[in-house]
């Protein structure tokens, strides 16, 4: 491959999967939390 | 499927609304949804034609500064009035529904035609072990395989080549459909998606030791730099985005209404828009290195082989499954992906419509499923396994893509932001559940940002649909199902819009949605 085009590749790469790893991480750090309201009136929320 | 607590109910408790059973799980729906069939035969070949390596820089401005705040947009309106695109804009303001009901119809067209290509790649999944199609792909696809008519028309000689794999495609579907989100939606996606991805990165480790691969490659990411002074490159850039992202045609508002109260809307958000993205990538990595297998063989260039879409997948592959070592199983993998591909994203796209006849109705989910997902296999056996069916979803795809879901994109934007002004107050409501915050950035994005660009890109689309006639198609054939398809779908959902909501819908009788009101105004009280 040309030196430019390794480097769009490199680049394209650590962006984006970059971008998402970042993602997962913050999401990593925030739980989930299931929230709560009255059981009788909504048992999935 | 959930229902609301018999105890302490006593009359017609209403049915309670599914929700995802976990973040994961509706992380992985989404991005289902948000990975298709574009993001594996569009994005490899419009970064190529825009700049190449270039092009990620309007890509990832355009993901940044439009997908994502939009995707948000999408996110906020159905977690905050829990419903479908139609309910959930109803809530906003009662003159916002018609909005809900054009996304809906949206979707009823690109259903219609989006599972037929399913069928095509379950197909052609077997043919890469028989490799059927011989020494001419492209002879093979329009002529013993579809049979395509000569003149463009709409007729009913049905190809039973393609019915038979349409009807068990619909079949499978509509088993997904009727067994509910956590039963349905959720395991396929939680089966299929995961599937996908391992084939996928097996594709393309197959294509990185193809001969001309490194070819391939070089086309794909040496960069163009005059192409970013081009308007149409950043368009295409946006364009891309806003179809790659499932935004603003009910899905994602559809799927975050099955959310629970509390959960991280934006960080989840990032996670679907960079998987979709990152699945692009390489998907632009496998198909330009066997593109350059392809160019390699044949003796030409990579910008001689490129094409688009259904050229991409069901010609240009063929031939480099017939050619490359291991062909079968590299044509199984890609072929299976479209497949698997195909299936979360459709499932996503009837959901919009079950969800919506469920809420208008007050219908359970089995009785929903099947009154919608029955006339619309119906209606896409009746129309797209013919001879004249190419034609057909040719110009649905082209019509309702510009003025179906970019119109109805700037629509809701110009909506919700100018005349309902209801940015400050979803602004509040990502913030109060979310782990990103959205404030005034986000709010000039959607308000400013979206609606210049959707604008933008509207035009152009219609300046280039109304000067030619689209594919030299007849002139009756485009104004009929293009331009009279797209305007039927604002007619259709003004009449829908017209028709009374049920007593049982969840507009008159909703407590799940009364006491998350409730909730938030304590919350907000103290």
């Amino acid at each position: 491959m040309t030196p430019i085009a390794i480097t769009f590749l490199v680049i394209s790469i650590l962006t984006v999967w970059g971008g998402l790893g970042l993602a997962l991480v913050n999401l990593s750090r925030h739980p989930e939390d299931e929230g709560h309201l009255p059981e009788e009136i909504a048992p999935e929320l | 499927m959930t229902t609301a607590s018999s105890g302490g109910t006593p009359l017609a408790a209403p049915v309670g609304r599914e929700t995802f059973s976990s973040r994961k799980l509706f992380i992985l729906s989404a991005i289902g949804s948000a990975v298709g069939l574009g993001n594996i035969w569009r994005f490899p070949y419009i970064a190529y034609e825009n700049g190449g390596g270039a092009f990620l820089i309007p890509y990832l401005a355009a993901l940044l500064s439009a997908g994502i705040p939009l995707l948000f947009l999408d996110y906020a309106i159905g977690h905050k009035f829990r419903g479908s695109a139609p309910l959930a804009y109803r809530r906003m303001h009662r003159g916002a529904e018609v909005l809900g009901w054009w996304q809906v119809l949206v979707c009823f067209i690109i259903a219609i035609y989006y599972a037929v290509i399913i069928a095509w790649a379950a197909m052609y999944t077997w043919f890469s072990v028989t490799q059927a199609w011989g020494d001419d792909p492209g002879a093979f696809f329009t002529g013993e395989f579809l049979e395509v008519s000569e003149t463009v028309n709409v007729g009913f000689n049905f190809v039973p080549g393609v019915f038979w794999p349409l009807l068990l495609t619909w079949v499978a579907v509509i088993g997904i459909m009727v067994a509910g989100v956590r039963k349905g939606i959720s395991r396929a996606n939680g089966f299929f998606l995961p599937l996908l991805v391992v084939m996928f990165v097996l594709l393309v480790a197959q294509s990185l030791f193809l001969p001309g691969a490194i070819d391939g490659l070089n086309a794909f990411f040496t960069p163009n730099w005059a192409a970013l002074g081009d308007p149409s490159v950043w368009a295409a850039a946006y364009g891309h985005i806003f179809f790659s992202l499932s935004v603003a045609f009910g899905i994602m508002i559809t799927y975050s209404s099955y959310l629970k109260r509390k959960t991280d809307l934006t960080g989840s958000g990032m996670v679907v828009a960079f998987s979709n993205s990152a699945f692009e990538i390489l998907a632009g990595i496998g198909v330009f290195a066997a593109l350059g297998f392809m160019a390699f063989t044949a003796g030409s260039t990579v910008g001689d082989v490129a094409v688009p879409g259904i050229g991409l997948a069901f010609i240009a592959f063929p031939t480099i499954v017939s050619e490359a070592p291991l062909g079968g199983l590299m044509g199984v993998l890609f072929f299976g992906s479209l497949v698997f591909a195909g299936i979360t994203s459709l499932i996503s796209i009837l959901e919009v419509i079950v969800a919506a006849v469920q809420d208008k109705l007050g219908w359970p989910r089995v009785k929903a499923s099947l009154a919608v997902s029955i006339p619309v296999a119906f209606i896409s056996l009746l129309l797209f396994p013919t001879a004249t069916g190419l034609y057909l979803l040719d110009t649905f795809d082209a019509f309702v893509n510009s003025f179906g879901i970019l119109a109805g994109a700037l629509v809701a934007v110009i909506l919700v932001a100018w005349f309902l002004r209801k940015l400050p107050m979803l602004s509040d409501h990502l913030n109060r559940v979310s782990s990103v915050r959205m404030r005034s950035v986000w709010i000039a994005l959607v308000a400013v940002v979206a609606p210049v660009v959707l604008g933008y890109i509207l035009i152009n689309e219609f300046i280039s649909k109304i000067g030619t006639t689209y594919e030299d198609y007849p002139t009756w054939f485009v104004g009929v199902f293009g331009w009279g398809m797209a305007a039927a779908l604002v007619v259709v959902a003004v009449v829908l819009t017209l028709i009374p909501w049920s007593s049982k819908s969840k507009l008159h009788h909703d407590p799940e949605y009364a006491a998350l009101i409730a909730a938030e105004e304590k919350e907000e009280g103290r």
